[in-house]
């Protein structure tokens, strides 16, 4: 790798644009080379920076009444209508991506369950889908689960780690049911999915970005598990981090 | 246009529209935030915010799934460049960009060398909201998209029509010049 491809690729490692052979290249190169080891830490340092800020403007609210006016107000729920469209469109996206330059997002069955777990957290973000099971109270959701799925998923409460467990549901990715436990911190929700060997063993957890939202996946008591969401990536990260410890302690104790 | 009351009914009617406020409604801060970005003025962002999301209901049956917010944000930036045309700066801005694109692309193979040991001071949002809106046009809205409206290297791509390989190359040079007036900033 040259310095000039890895000027450029250092931004698309920290933005989770590399596949995992990408990401070999670009961290030995970058280790062996001061120059771009530099601008690795720059790259790094810029992105954390402007992270910590609160850099979103807020639609005024007189703004979004003017448009809520010149829309015609709901009348009656059909979901099935709504949820048509999603899905394929992400798949299209997906063969687009794939056949472009440098971003690639793993294998095509992996990138297909990717896509699959982000359309199913897109859809649970409409009307009414979030949660089958609504509890905050993990000893409701757990259960719940049991004879709806032959796994029984972690169901462990966050709220006093800043993560409120708002309930489960029941969804498909890649045609077989797997457990969504949904968690929520501000306004941001966290689609956990459980799965059963489903995509590869990750020893490490691993961040990955489609479509713009967040996926960090690991694997835990032979359970595939995947963290979707648009919180920020570090905020993830300390969702899987306490995640994990708690679920440790829940097993020990 | 301002304060406009739009009729948006009949056609298929309720379904289109319930479906529209479920699917799009979410995203008004991001495209009010970008349009921030893009026109550098609140009130004009308003405007331009309230006539995106009355193109992308016109057109709502065009939009063919996957998900909207890039969507709705391409739509955003098609409203905002007819803006820079009303304001009569269409001709000096499609010059301007060019011009930026060569003149950083100068100061970008110049200053070659590694980046200077420094750890970048904090700062409140609004001074990096104005350090972000000193960046010239193409580079200041392709790192808005990424880092304040996340999406990825191939949605800013579809938003802004330029290949992958462009969105990626003005993102480094966008982060580089962000961080050169960062510093600057500090020491002033």
């Amino acid at each position: 790798m040259t310095c000039d491809e890895a000027a450029v690729l250092v931004h698309a490692l920290i933005d989770g644009e590399l596949d995992a052979s990408h990401i070999r290249d670009v961290e030995a190169h970058t280790a062996s080379c001061a120059r771009c080891g530099a601008e690795l830490a720059a790259a790094r340092e810029l992105q954390k920076a402007l992270r910590g800020g609160d850099l979103r403007h807020a639609a005024p609210a007189s703004l979004r009444s003017r448009i809520d006016r010149a829309v015609p107000a709901q009348t009656g729920p059909s979901r099935r209508a709504l949820l048509k469209g999603f899905g394929l469109g992400s798949l299209v996206t997906a063969a687009a991506a794939a056949g472009v330059g440098f971003v690639i997002i793993g294998g095509n069955r992996d990138g297909l369950i990717l896509n699959e777990a982000v359309s199913a957290h897109l859809r649970s973000l409409q009307a009414d889908h979030l949660t089958d099971v609504v509890s905050t109270d993990q000893h409701t959701v757990k259960p719940w689960f049991n004879g709806r799925i032959d796994l029984a998923p972690p169901v462990i409460d966050l709220t006093a780690q800043g993560f409120t467990l708002i309930g489960g549901r029941l969804d498909f990715i890649d045609g077989k049911p797997v457990a969504a436990i949904v968690y929520r911190r501000r306004v941001h929700v966290i689609n956990l999915f459980v799965m059963q060997g489903m995509g590869a063993v990750l020893p490490q957890p691993k961040l990955q970005v489609v479509q713009g939202f967040n996926i960090l996946r690991w694997t835990e008591l032979g359970l595939n598990l995947m963290a979707v969401s648009d919180l920020a990536q570090d905020e993830l990260e300390e969702f899987q981090s306490k995640f994990e410890t708690a679920a440790k302690a829940a097993r020990t104790s | 246009m301002r304060h406009a009351q739009v009729a948006l009914h009949g056609d298929d009617g309720d379904d289109k529209a319930r479906r529209f406020r479920v699917a799009a409604l979410p995203y008004l801060d991001d495209v009010y935030t970008l349009a921030r970005y893009l026109l550098r003025n609140p009130a004009d962002a308003e405007d331009a915010a309230q006539e995106c999301y009355l193109r992308a209901f016109r057109h709502f049956e065009t939009f063919r799934g996957g998900p909207i917010k890039p969507w709705l944000l391409a739509i955003l930036r098609n409203v905002c460049r007819a803006e820079y045309a009303r304001r009569g700066a269409a001709a000096l801005h499609a010059v301007s960009l060019d011009d930026a694109e060569d003149r950083v692309d100068g100061l970008w193979s110049a200053a070659a060398a590694s980046p200077e040991e420094h750890t970048l001071g904090r700062f409140d949002g609004e001074t990096v909201r104005r350090l972000i809106a000193g960046l010239p046009d193409q580079f200041r809205e392709t790192l808005v998209l990424r880092e304040i409206n996340d999406l990825s290297y191939r949605e800013i791509a579809d938003v802004t029509g330029t290949p992958v390989g462009t969105v990626m190359s003005r993102l480094a040079r966008a982060r580089a010049m962000l961080r050169d007036a960062w510093i600057a900033e500090e020491k002033r």
